[in-house]
């Protein structure tokens, strides 16, 4: 307490913290940015292990046979499915009734806010069919899920059909203490939310479906299927749900453990793991891992048919079977013996996974990052906000003591109030306006110009957020017509600005990490440097270079770029529209929360920096 | 003054207002910081459902508010929001003259002190502002805003608590007595009260604080006369309301017993759900001892400033007593104004203010992680329960010292000087 007390040596610390403000600052931002990309270096991270006692040291055996017969049911349903041109329910429905599940449809329907073009649908009429498979051994309390899509085209034939082998196989097995429910949704996400919201009886984003005629116990842990090859050559873990949440990191440490235990190759974000990490393409391959997590978990989507059971605190992770053009090839039975050993494993859980680590970033498969390692990267840029902040209320409280009148002071404050509350109010609504506007007038907007509905959407959002620029000429009228020259104002606006920032990146950065430092790591900077005194401009243009919009254009290219996919400017142009509309939609469909966080908060967040600059 | 102080009342019960109408209101009825075991409707509601089937309202856990409380909404259920808009908006007129009694004394002040210290004392137009700011502080204060949307009682006990002020500064002994029995019948911890109060009527009336004087005694036992006499009213009433004594243990025996652990604002709960259960009743003392003992100390160090210590103790009660929610906050909130003289002497003001306003947008952010997402847990959410209580512990504490460094100045000028003639600064140790 000694700091708080003495005065002399508050005085001493401010005043350093004062005159090194802006070095202090500097070293701060690559202070954080190189501790973030330390955390992929392989000595800085952690090994993961199994926390789980129920899971860690008991052995299984796993026995499954009839990889082959799986793959023939597969190519039954890609029959069936052709020939009805959607999902056979029937064909479904009989097939798991023979293998001896209790069988249950459920049907839904959804009308999408506006038409999804990357998917082609906009109206949506389906049905899920799911089986239980009641637990022999155990009150039918708990319940864990292997779901696979049913989607169009050719794809995921196999996932359904090693899904209904896995089923033949479990039924026959007698060590069950948890109900399986076996799930073929349809419509991908769309399928699984109508579901999940049925199974929990919520009705969180208005979709129409029939009620569950049946329910095991309640969910422990599910695991979603992608299967469109007759034989893969390795495995990829796919964990980020809706708005970067994670499973608990014991699932993914179950998955690597068999994949070791029975030899596929395994994979997260498509790479391998390498072990040279003390090597410059090792590290940077790391890195290229880790970013795409961070880039995969900031978007807020979820990225498989996983990423809803999360929100129901269910953990769950989507497994891909990728076939590339590696020569050693893993068949059906192997997947299938893999699947039967996770589920084992689970099915001793005694209590829901909570051991190990929600909060992590991945560098590699067997390696993590905890939320002890990472969360300085992000409060070293934190406390940049902070740093200004003191610096602000210093200049503020020591200001060149001239008028001592009282009327003059009151008048001095009521007029700093009001030239403070104008352009927060104002930023603000136009926040209220990109958020709600875009998806009401695109009707309006179809009528009046050559576009489709989902351009209309786009369009319009980018529109309002340009139309947002415009802001700060339209407030100054105001200050220009009223005498009293403001000299505290924009410290004022800017103080309140950068603890607002602070504050709203802070918490972002606790839900959603990835997101929070993402947005930290361009809004800091420009938080920190503008001033109505800087060259007009230049900074116009770095503002509008570090705005959320052109971060989010930004990323899609990179993530283009680490995914080993670049592409042209014009394609990255359409991409970029497409992460906008499909960003909109998640939201309507599904609660992400991305585009509210940006259009509410951030994007006013930012205005009141825009007005800051073009202070008068 | 009247005009910007009913554009401030309509402002303030139009947002109420819009709030009850909105889906938000069901929501923010919910939240742990802003209604507490005893305050919320909910177990009202459900209080009230059981006297209306004749069961006591106090069988099985749920109900813990007085029971006047009970009957009070007995007859006035269907307008309950109506009620907590009234008793909001009362309370706020009647903090006005609160101020009003300050420019008195400083009047009385300006000639007492040597003249560099003159800057010190307010100008009356800096005073004309005060009962706005106070009652700005309280309307718009978003916690008190939360605490009437979740139509929390917690507002009934800050109207009482408020009438009690009222009363004291205006000089009325009898109404004083009973307005703090009536806030110490619906909490228990208002009883430190009495210390400010019955310091302020003698000083009033110039009874000299001396252990032996007659007249000090005498007025301490007509005092406490009046004070347990309404209380002894009061109690009796309740038994013959309810005709049993079921409320004594489950309203004051909830409070101090502590046996409801729900996570709220407050210091008990973590310490108590980790605790064994051994130690329970040794903690529990300690724990409400806390809040009752710094009467003491504080009524001897400001006995001749009990305006200021009825501000320093309402902050204590709100920080340690055992079921705290956002409402009892801001309560002490909105008197920060009227000290508003002491600003050029706080010290934290700036970390502080920081520290509440992150604490208080963080606490909603913890409790998804912790109870919906499931990924965080209970520590989360303490540490920053902990780091609430300990920025408003540094604010009251900083409030303090600032009191006195300003009485320190008006005895002894405002520019120190060292023996030397270099200038002086003081340092607390």
């Amino acid at each position: 307490m000694g700091l708080l007390s003495d005065p002399n040596r508050r005085r001493a610390l401010i005043s350093m913290l004062t005159r090194l403000n802006a070095p202090i600052c500097v070293v701060c931002y690559f202070a954080g940015v190189a501790w973030f990309m330390g955390l992929a270096f392989e000595p800085f991270t952690l090994r993961t292990y199994m926390s789980e006692n129920a899971m860690g040291s008991t052995m299984v055996e796993e026995r499954f046979p009839a990889g082959e017969r799986a793959l023939a049911t597969g190519r039954e349903f890609a029959a069936h499915k052709k020939k009805v041109g959607g999902m056979p329910v029937d064909w479904l429905v009989k097939n798991m009734q023979d293998r001896g599940l209790e069988v249950f449809t459920q049907s839904f329907s959804r009308t999408l806010p506006f038409p999804d073009e990357n998917k082609e649908r906009y109206i949506v009429k389906g049905t899920n069919v799911y089986g239980i498979l009641r637990a022999p051994r155990a009150p039918r309390t708990e319940a864990l899920v292997l779901s696979a899509p049913c989607s169009p085209g050719d794809s995921n034939n196999q996932a359904v059909g090693l899904l209904l082998g896995l089923a033949q196989y479990f039924r026959n097995q007698i060590y069950w203490a948890k109900d399986i429910i076996f799930l073929v949704n349809e419509h991908d996400l769309i399928g699984m939310q109508a579901w999940l919201e049925g199974y929990h009886h919520t009705n969180t984003t208005g979709m129409s479906w029939s009620p569950l005629q049946g329910r095991g116990g309640s969910i422990q842990a599910a695991l979603s299927l992608e299967l469109s090859s007759d034989v893969i050559t390795s495995l990829d873990l796919v964990l980020e749900g809706l708005n970067g949440q994670l499973p608990n990191l014991d699932l993914a440490n179950l998955f690597y453990a068999f994949c070791q235990k029975i030899g596929v190759l395994c994979t997260i974000q498509g790479k391998l793991q390498r072990n040279d990490w003390d090597s410059v393409s090792g590290y940077s391959h790391a890195v290229q891992t880790m970013m795409l997590m961070v880039m995969k978990q900031a978007s807020g989507r979820p990225w498989g048919d996983h990423g809803l059971f999360l929100r129901y605190h269910i953990e769950a992770a989507t497994i891909k079977g990728v076939n590339s053009f590696r020569q050693y090839k893993t068949d059906a039975t192997t997947i299938g013996r893999l699947l039967e050993g996770m589920y084992r494993k689970l099915n001793n859980l005694l209590e829901r996974l909570h051991q190990s680590y929600f909060f992590y970033l991945m560098p590699s498969l067997s390696h993590f990052v905890s939320i002890g390692y990472y969360m300085p990267a992000f409060g070293l840029l934190a406390v940049i906000l902070l740093l200004r902040a003191l610096d602000l209320w210093v200049q503020l409280n020591t200001p060149p003591s001239t008028t001592e009148d009282g009327v003059a002071d009151i008048d001095q404050v009521r007029h700093t109030l009001l030239s403070v509350l104008t352009p927060l109010v104002i930023s603000h609504l136009t926040g209220v306006a990109l958020y709600a506007l875009p998806i009401r007038f695109q009707e309006t907007a179809v009528e009046h110009f050559p576009v489709s509905e989902t351009e209309a959407v786009v369009l319009t959002a980018i529109a309002i957020y340009t139309a947002g620029l415009a802001l700060p000429h339209n407030t100054h009228r105001y200050y220009i017509m009223s005498a009293v020259p403001d000299v505290r104002g924009w410290r004022v606006l800017k103080l309140i600005a950068v603890l607002y920032l602070a504050v709203l990146l802070g918490c972002t950065a606790l839900i959603n990490f990835s997101l929070g430092f993402i947005l930290a790591l361009t809004l800091v900077p420009l938080a920190a440097f503008v001033t109505p005194h800087v060259p007009k401009v230049l900074s116009a243009f770095i503002l509008v270079i570090l705005s959320p919009a052109c971060t989010l254009l930004f990323s899609v290219f990179f993530f283009q770029e680490l995914q080993e996919m670049p592409v042209s400017f014009q394609d990255g142009w359409l991409l970029y529209l497409s992460v906008i509309s499909q960003g909109i939609l998640d939201h309507s469909l599904y609660g992400s929360l991305v585009y509210p966080l940006i259009a509410l908060l951030v994007y006013p967040c930012w205005l009141l920096f825009w007005n800051i600059l073009f202070w008068k | 003054m009247a005009a910007p102080l009913t554009l401030l009342l309509i402002v303030a019960v139009t947002i109420r207002a819009a709030l009850f109408r909105s889906s938000l209101a069901e929501l923010i009825a919910e939240r742990v910081e802003v209604v507490s075991p005893i305050t919320a409707w909910k177990r009202v509601v459900e209080g009230l459902a059981l006297l209306d089937l004749g069961v006591s309202p106090y069988s099985g856990d749920v109900f813990h508010e007085t029971p006047l409380i009970i009957y009070m909404f007995h007859f006035l259920v269907d307008y309950a929001e109506i009620t907590f808009m009234v008793s909001l908006n009362k309370n706020i007129i009647l903090k006005h003259f609160v101020v009003e009694f300050r420019k008195q004394k400083f009047a009385l002040e300006a000639d007492r002190y040597p003249m560099d210290s003159l800057e010190l004392i307010r100008s009356p137009k800096e005073m004309y502002y005060i009962p706005l700011k106070v009652a700005m502080f309280y309307l718009l204060n978003p916690f008190t805003i939360l605490s009437c949307v979740a139509k929390s009682t917690c507002g009934l006990n800050n109207a009482v608590l408020a009438l009690f002020f009222l009363s004291t500064i205006k000089g009325n002994v009898l109404l004083s007595a009973i307005f703090l029995c009536l806030a110490t019948y619906q909490s228990i911890y208002p009883i430190t009260l009495c210390a400010p109060a019955m310091l302020y009527f003698m000083q009033r009336q110039y009874i000299p604080v001396n252990f032996r004087r007659v007249s000090f005694w005498w007025f301490i036992v007509q005092y406490l006369f009046m004070y347990l006499g309404s209380l002894f009213v009061l109690i009796c009433l309740s038994f013959f309301l309810l005709g049993s004594w079921d409320y004594l243990p489950s309203v004051y025996g909830f409070i101090l017993s502590v046996p409801d652990l729900t996570p709220n604002i407050g210091l008990f709960w973590y310490f108590f759900a980790e605790m064994f259960e051994h130690f329970r009743l040794f903690f529990l003392c300690v724990f409400q001892i806390n809040v009752f003992f710094y009467t003491i100390p504080l009524s001897i160090k400001l006995k001749e400033h009990p305006v200021f210590l009825m501000f320093m103790q309402l902050a204590v009660i709100s920080i340690f007593k055992s079921y705290p929610t956002v409402g009892d906050v801001a309560l002490y909130l909105a008197f920060l104004p009227v000290w508003s003289h002491l600003h050029r002497f706080l010290r934290n003001i700036f970390l502080v203010s920081c520290v509440l306003l992150a604490c208080s947008v963080l606490f909603p952010v913890l409790w998804h992680l912790w109870i919906y997402a499931g990924s965080a847990n209970s520590n989360f959410y303490y540490a920053i329960t902990l780091l609430f209580n300990v920025a408003q512990i540094l604010l009251v504490s900083d409030y303090f010292y600032a009191f006195l460094r300003r009485e320190h100045h008006l005895t002894n000028g405002l520019y120190l000087k060292r023996k030397d003639g270099s200038e002086a600064t003081l340092i607390l140790k």
